[in-house]
């Protein structure tokens, strides 16, 4: 039987990967900068997966359901953040965030 | 249990008083205060009393009784003790300190009764006695160093004790460095002490020293040096010269301070100290002449300032000073129980004087002028009468102790073992000075007519508290010198004898204890013996009893009779006038030579480069760079959350190929 090569999987991995960095980077709305920050947890996920497929261990999958809780305690956490942040800005641009420096 | 194994509680008693006196008695009424400063001075003199009864007791052997408590310092072969003793000269010291001590403190609370700052005025002064008894009681010199710094900060204290007035505070700076300069040499005298005995303690060192032979006048030797040094510190703190500059000044304190520490025991710690070191001074001659001629010349010298002052507690200072040489000029020609015995008397007559003066000032409402009192002999008449008495013994006039003790030291200048007829007849003139302006004191302040304002000026006798010490003083200040009475008829002086044993154990020459009463011997009976009678007419008519008359009429003279040739006499002889009233200009050369490069180096050079270039600068650059260097990473917190997240993104691709070319590197 045919499979899919682990090296598809690790690729479209990084593609995700990458496209999380690069929106978190550089959109303003904090809530596109949270979703690409899921974006790359969950390419982190595909490619634990894929490596725990190809090597036959059950390691990857159980570090899947670790990310899987640190992600939703996250949401949860950054979720309430941005609700604080839009009643006291009004807006979600992150820009506008910037008291806390120097 | 017998006191004299529990020395330490001499000294402590005070220490007790003034600790509890500074700590709480501000709270306290003055009754409380001095009624614990007065206990606890009372208290240590009757443990003095007990200790001299017990004393008594002793075998000669036995002394000098020592008592250690506890190991203090010990270093290698260094090893000092927290150690008492008691000796002849320790007992008289003692009685002397404890007993003026007392009656000085009950004098005080009359005086100071309507001065701010009362309990600290005892707090300091029962420190001051704790110091001065442990001075006197140590057994080694580091602990007497201890007693010795320990006065001078009092002395620090008490001088600038309203410490609002400007002059005073100086006063006090002026009196703490002028002796620290001393204390330098004292400090290194101490040293060479232990580099030369490997020990510190007295009875160590004095053994040690008796196997040492005299050394020779041409050369001297480490004992010269190390009685030179230690006389530096006897110089500065009994105020010789020419380091004198400091007790004149020190009239800024309170007058029961000027009396006790500035009279009659402080200063006089110098010539205890040589008289305590006197197994060293006795074995080196040119330090001996030293001493001998610092304490004639400052006999001579400051007497002849006293001539010409006018406030009466400065006549007192330089009298003082003139007095302290005498004792010197005794220890310098090897009397050295004459220079305790005058330190006694004197103890008594120049803290009666400042007591009377002080009960003169009390009277007159503050006015230290002798030109602005005069006819008070009516209105103050205890005070007259025993000022009077002090005046008759410190002149020398016979049957007044101070004619007993200065004669003693002028007799052993002029024919005693280190005679020298030079310093004898400096003694001599002094002597005449020293009646001149001490009846000069006494005329301008109780003859004459009243030269104050009636008016403002209500003269009142100051109360018992402040009499009773006074005529207690007079009465010593007759009594004090008869020890020695029945040596002017050949008889025994039962003083001298006393001391004896002090000055004659490590003396040169005896070697053995047996000796000791043989050289005894040997003075009394040398030479054909003139008959008693003969002996006391020439005694009472001797030089020294001589000028003591002239300076008196002379004083009668130009105070009483002639009132106006002071005057004339100070206009004619301008020039000498005026270099005594300005004190021959020594504090202006002191300043111009001494303080003023002094403070120019250390303005500009010490300050304005040592300190702040040097020392800030590096202190100030270290701030500097770290706080540039912050300034300049602060600014990557932007506060922009995007400009965070490029960082840590910049940071995980540069983690990342920092790895990936490691991995390589390992690979190949």
């Amino acid at each position: 039987m045919n499979t899919v090569p682990i090296s598809y999987y690790l690729i479209l991995s990084a593609v995700l990967f990458g496209l999380g960095v690069v929106a978190f980077v550089f959109k303003r709305n904090i809530i596109t900068i949270f979703m690409a920050i899921e974006l790359m947890l969950n390419a982190v996920n595909l490619a634990f997966v894929a490596f725990a497929r190809a090597h036959n261990q059950l390691d990857g999958l159980v570090f899947v359901f670790f990310v899987i809780v640190v992600a939703a305690a996250e949401a949860a956490v950054g979720l309430a953040i941005v609700l604080t942040i839009v009643r006291n800005r009004e807006s979600l641009n992150v820009d506008r965030v910037n008291q806390l420096k120097f | 249990m017998t006191l004299l194994n529990y020395l330490c509680v001499i000294p402590l008693l005070p220490l007790a008083g003034a600790t509890v006196n500074g700590l709480f008695g501000k709270r306290w009424s003055k009754t409380t205060v001095n009624s614990i400063a007065i206990g606890s001075v009372a208290l240590a003199f009757l443990a003095v009393a007990e200790v001299v009864r017990e004393f008594w007791q002793l075998a000669p052997s036995q002394i000098p009784y020592a008592n250690t408590y506890l190991p203090w310092m010990v270093a290698g072969t260094f090893r000092t003790d927290f150690a008492l003793q008691v000796d002849q000269l320790t007992v008289v010291m003692l009685l002397v300190v404890s007993f003026v001590g007392l009656l000085i403190h009950i004098y005080s609370t009359g005086y100071m009764a309507h001065e701010g700052g009362y309990y600290r005025f005892f707090a300091y002064i029962n420190l001051f006695m704790f110091f001065m008894l442990t001075l006197v009681l140590a057994a080694n010199v580091v602990l007497m160093f201890v007693g010795w710094e320990g006065v001078g900060l009092c002395s620090y204290l008490l001088i600038g004790f309203w410490f609002l007035k400007k002059s005073a505070t100086d006063a006090g700076k002026k009196a703490f460095i002028v002796t620290r300069l001393g204390d330098l040499g004292f400090t290194i005298g101490i040293l060479l002490l232990f580099w030369t005995f490997h020990s510190v303690d007295f009875n160590t060192i004095f053994q040690k020293a008796a196997g040492m032979p005299v050394e020779s006048m041409a050369a001297g030797g480490v004992l010269t040096s190390i009685c030179l040094l230690l006389f530096t510190g006897a110089i500065g703190k009994s105020a010789q010269l020419p380091l004198y500059v400091w007790l004149p000044d020190a009239m800024e304190g309170p007058t029961p301070v000027s009396a006790l520490i500035h009279a009659a025991t402080m200063v006089t710690a110098g010539v205890y100290m040589v008289c305590r070191m006197n197994p060293l001074f006795s074995r080196a001659p040119i330090a001996m002449l030293a001493v001998a001629i610092v304490g004639a010349v400052t006999a001579f010298y400051s007497a002849t300032i006293g001539l010409v002052q006018t406030d009466i507690k400065k006549v007192l200072a330089y009298s003082t000073v003139s007095q302290l040489g005498y004792m010197f000029l005794g220890a310098g020609v090897g009397a050295y129980a004459a220079g305790i015995f005058h330190l006694m008397t004197h103890a008594f007559f120049k803290g009666l004087l400042f007591l009377a003066a002080g009960s003169v000032i009390h009277a007159m409402g503050g006015e230290q002028d002798m030109r602005k009192m005069g006819g008070l002999r009516k209105e103050i008449p205890v005070t007259y009468w025993t000022m009077l008495i002090a005046t008759l013994a410190i002149a020398g006039i016979p049957g007044f102790a101070g004619f007993f003790s200065k004669d003693e030291i002028l007799n052993s200048a002029a024919s005693g073992p280190h005679a020298n007829t030079w310093l004898w007849a400096l003694g001599i003139v002094g002597a005449g000075l020293t009646s001149f302006y001490m009846f000069r004191l006494i005329f301008l302040t109780f003859f004459g007519e009243g030269r104050y304002d009636h008016k403002k000026v209500h003269v009142h006798e100051s109360p018992r508290n402040m009499t009773a010490p006074l005529v207690i003083l007079a009465f010593l200040s007759i009594v004090g010198g008869w020890f020695a009475a029945p040596h002017l008829v050949r008889g025994p002086d039962y003083f001298e004898d006393f001391l004896h044993p002090v000055f004659a154990k490590y003396a040169p020459g005896a070697a053995t204890g047996q000796e000791q009463s043989a050289v005894g011997a040997a003075e009394a009976g040398g030479g054909v013996a003139p008959s008693p009678a003969m002996e006391l007419v020439h005694a009472l008519t001797g030089p020294p009893v001589i000028v003591a008359v002239l300076g008196l009429l002379a004083a009668w003279w130009m105070y009483i009779q002639r009132p106006d040739v002071p005057k004339k006499w100070a206009q004619s002889m301008e020039g000498a006038y005026a270099l005594l009233l300005n004190k021959y200009y020594v504090d202006e050369i002191y300043i111009a030579v001494i303080v003023r490069p002094l403070l120019w180096i250390s303005t500009n050079v010490l300050w304005r480069v040592v300190d702040e270039r040097v020392i800030d600068g590096t202190v100030n650059g270290a701030g500097t760079f770290a706080r540039e260097t912050g300034g300049k990473m602060r600014e990557l917190q932007s506060g922009n959350a995007r400009s965070y997240a490029t960082w840590v993104v910049v940071g995980a691709v540069g983690f990342t190929v920092l790895l990936v070319a490691l991995w390589l590197k390992v690979r190949s």
